[in-house]
């Protein structure tokens, strides 16, 4: 592709693909969905509270006879 | 007393969360303009932006006032919008209120148009990245380099090698640019 076909290919697109208003800014504020957004991530609970439980079902699956033990401690 | 811009800086370093909100109340339209820019679609651009400052939020430990906060903002947004891109495919048409206003030629038809802006959308996300916002959106190479984290020649590949695929792709339509 020489210097013409690469320059006439780039009008096209231009032509093609309107460019984006330069003033455009968000129709709404959001900082609510920001706030809802850190506050959604810091209520999951960390990794290793599911590895933790997944233990716990693993152990109860193998030992069936620990059930009643864990629920006597609940 | 105002506090300077150093300050907020270096609070929003450490956590804080006022710092915090007083640089998205700054920076979300600039944010949500350059995302806007790549992905063409308001609603998504809006999702990305929220997408954008949680990351942001999360790497504040990471942040060196020093160099800005503006274009690192914008290397996070542009990594979201590249994530984004990776799944879905940007809007062709752009809603009229959107647009700024382009000289478009009469003699390259509707129809060129549209198999022109389909083929772009074919081309990988990267390369599109790069063309759209160089070429389409005649965003200065050093600013574009930027935001993908890499050099300005790269750029310069990126959107040369975007450009040759396009036509390629026009080309085995019998669309010669």
């Amino acid at each position: 592709m020489n210097a013409n076909d690469e320059l006439r290919t780039k009008k096209l697109l231009q032509q093609s693909l309107p460019p984006v208003d330069r003033d455009s800014e968000p129709a709404r504020d959001l900082w609510p969905a920001v706030l809802r957004r850190l506050d959604a991530r810091t209520a999951a609970p960390p990794w290793f509270d599911w590895a933790l439980g997944a233990g716990l079902v693993a152990f109860a699956a193998f030992f069936p006879a620990s059930i009643p033990v864990f629920l006597y401690y609940l | 007393m105002r506090k300077g811009s150093g300050d907020i800086l270096n609070e929003f370093r450490q956590g804080d969360a006022a710092a915090f909100e007083t640089l998205f109340r700054l920076h979300q339209r600039a944010v949500y303009g350059w995302i806007l820019r790549i992905v063409r679609n308001p609603a998504s651009a809006e999702e990305l932006t929220v997408e954008s400052f949680w990351r942001i939020h999360r790497a504040h430990a990471r942040f060196q006032p020093s160099r800005g906060f503006e274009a690192w903002a914008r290397r996070i947004a542009t990594r979201a919008a590249l994530d984004w891109l990776r799944t879905k495919q940007p809007e062709i048409e752009l809603p009229a209120e959107l647009q700024a206003p382009a000289a478009t030629d009469p003699a390259v038809s509707a129809e060129i148009r549209l198999k022109t802006a389909l083929a772009f959308q074919r081309l990988p996300s990267k390369l599109r990245i790069a063309a759209v916002l160089a070429v389409v959106e005649e965003q200065p190479h050093k600013e574009v380099a930027e935001a993908l984290g890499i050099s300005v020649s790269a750029v310069k590949v990126r959107v040369f090698r975007a450009l040759r695929l396009l036509r390629k792709d026009l080309q085995q339509q019998g669309i010669t640019p």
